[in-house]
């Protein structure tokens, strides 16, 4: 299967059909792209051209400076974030148990971790509105990194706990022999080689949080506790002409994903097998 | 306890048991944090979401809250907007399952080819997945509105429309919107486990394959589709159940509209509690969600033993 193989026609369509997948994956934001630079006179006659003959960053200086967009967005920094470094903690101890442990009850753990990535999420929507009101939960930024983070432990578990099967057990086995608690073992010898891996989930629960759009909507109605995606459809549905505003706050989404991406790029196959599920 | 030294003396033949017990313990202390975030933030609601089909929930009723039997089942079973909802499950799960996979599959056996490039050609394909998903289903809305997006006039250029008119809003093919939008989205997902698979799979295999004079579609029929066997059947298991829950996408674009013609049995439950706030028929409606993808995991399972079996 070696290049040199291979027929000069078969890379005709190689290439052929590399190029449709690049411009099927790129057309939709270079769209996004181009409209949020695109002033608004020429939006409605320009119609569909690839390019506007003229362009500003009048939509972003008005996004920036005279909209809740940038509440939105560090609401949804400090959402998302919190739920990275809270998961990845919890997430670090329990996938270390289920690599380095046997303990009754185990098959049950990972059984009930992976029924919670299978059951319809949305249907919990009703009752944890209900029990989070009395308790001051909805309309707050602790409530959604609660919620978010309950819902990405299992995955970041299974994670984790690929990260540290590939760390042999003698490491600890030898700190442990030297007197060391083995959570002294864990914390000083194990987890700073892991390191990559806690990049990883800490990339991985970050996008998940930042996308997450239904139980931000059912729990949060007010617009200082909006993360971002409630706050962009709510814009979308107000003010449904401002076309270039809208998608230029629709490229500010996009840069905390693609940079979490760049992060996250070399363990997509680990992140994706552990999920399975997720998304 | 052969080991232990015949000299111990008693205070340490106490502690024993109890260092035991701790050791014992260990692993717990360690679980603890994710089991008790689980079980209060999943389980517990899950099991008052399922106590709420029996009862009358109405948020905006102050008075409501009694038992009502099997009352939101019986209105479940008249109601025309859940079968449409369920028909219209059926064709965005299987539409959006089959292309992402056929496209995904395809893309990753162009990706297993080594050729110069490689690596950005990689990133550039695999970005949508990074994209949150309201604003894949926000990008894609855009893309078929015919004041911004090109799509409706390319679409009438060729003859597929007759005139550029948003298919969102035509509800015969408005179901296609989010499907497609769900296709681009997930492309990378199946094309990246298969990938996986695929360059996991030994070389030489192939070479003494082609030695035998096995052409190049012999091999793939032969070689790589036996290979990848288990991961596509656990990948498209697993992405079916995924899919049908959700409802992201639908909800962002069409919001179930027009006519309820793009509403699927998620969004449909996510529209009954957060718009109507009747969370007693919105659980009822997620319980016969629940028990329908259990009976299809639990059918998929019976027919992966049968099959081992054999």
């Amino acid at each position: 299967m070696t290049s040199s193989a291979r027929s000069t026609p078969y890379w005709f369509l190689h290439y052929g059909l590399l190029a449709f997948y690049v411009a099927f994956a790129l057309f939709p934001l270079y769209w996004l792209l181009k409209v949020s630079i695109t002033p608004n006179d020429l939006l409605y006659s320009e119609g569909i051209r690839l390019w506007p003959s003229r362009s500003s960053l009048a939509h972003y200086t008005f996004v920036l400076a005279h909209s809740d967009f940038p509440l939105f967005f560090k609401n949804s920094l400090i959402v998302s974030g919190s739920t990275a470094v809270t998961v990845t903690l919890i997430a670090a101890l329990s996938g270390y148990a289920m690599s380095r442990f046997d303990f009754r009850g185990k098959m049950w753990l990972v059984g009930l971790m992976l029924i919670t990535q299978m059951f319809p999420l949305v249907m919990l929507v009703a009752p944890i509105f209900k029990l989070f009101s009395p308790l001051g939960l909805t309309n707050s930024l602790t409530g959604l990194v609660v919620v978010y983070t309950a819902f990405n432990v299992p995955f970041a578990t299974f994670l984790m706990q690929s990260f540290f099967d590939g760390i042999p057990k003698d490491l600890e086995e030898a700190a442990m022999i030297d007197g060391a608690s083995r959570f002294r073992a864990f914390r000083q010898i194990i987890l700073p080689l892991t390191l990559p891996g806690v990049a990883a989930t800490l990339g991985f629960v970050f996008t998940a949080a930042w996308s997450e759009l239904l139980f931000a909507l059912m729990l949060v109605s007010k617009a200082d506790a909006s993360t971002f995606p409630v706050g962009l459809l709510s814009f979308v549905s107000k003010f449904s002409v401002d076309f270039g505003q809208m998608m230029a706050a629709g490229v500010l989404a996009l840069i905390p994903a693609c940079l979490f991406f760049l992060l996250i790029q070399r363990y997509l196959v680990q992140g994706l097998t552990a999920g399975a599920v997720k998304g | 306890m052969s080991t232990m030294p015949l000299y111990e003396d008693a205070a340490d033949q106490q502690r024993a048991p109890l260092r035991r017990f701790r050791a014992g313990l260990e692993p717990y202390l360690y679980i603890a944090p994710s089991v008790i975030l689980i079980a209060t933030i999943m389980l517990v609601p899950l099991i008052i979401g399922l106590s709420y089909a029996f009862r009358d929930m109405q948020l905006i009723n102050p008075f409501s809250g009694g038992f009502v039997g099997l009352e939101h089942f019986r209105n479940l079973w008249m109601d025309a907007a859940f079968w449409l909802a369920m028909k219209n499950t059926l064709v965005w799960t299987l539409a959006s399952v089959a292309l992402q996979f056929s496209l995904g599959l395809v893309l990753a056996l162009l990706l297993n080819n080594p050729f110069p490039g490689r690596g950005i050609v990689q990133a550039l394909v695999f970005l949508p997945w990074a994209v949150p998903t309201f604003l894949s289903g926000l990008n894609w809305a855009w893309l078929f509105n015919p004041v911004v997006g090109p799509l409706p006039h390319w679409m009438a250029a060729l003859g597929i429309l007759p005139a550029p008119e948003n298919i969102l809003s035509d509800p015969n093919v408005a179901i296609w919107g989010p499907i497609i939008a769900n296709v681009w989205w997930g492309i990378p997902f199946f094309a990246i486990t298969l990938l996986a698979a695929l360059q996991s799979i030994p070389q030489d295999i192939y070479e003494a394959a082609a030695i035998d004079g096995a052409g190049s579609w012999r091999r793939f029929i032969d070689i790589t589709l036996p290979f990848l066997a288990p991961t596509i059947a656990i990948t498209v298991m697993l992405r079916t159940v995924w899919i049908a829950n959700f409802a992201d996408l639908i909800i962002v674009m069409t919001n179930g509209g027009p006519a309820d013609q793009t509403q699927i049995v998620s969004s449909y439950i996510f529209t009954q509690a957060f718009r109507r706030l009747d969370f007693g028929y919105a659980s009822a409606i997620a319980m016969v969600l629940l028990v329908l993808l259990m009976a299809y995991s639990f059918a998929i399972i019976l027919m992966r033993q049968s099959l081992l079996r054999r």
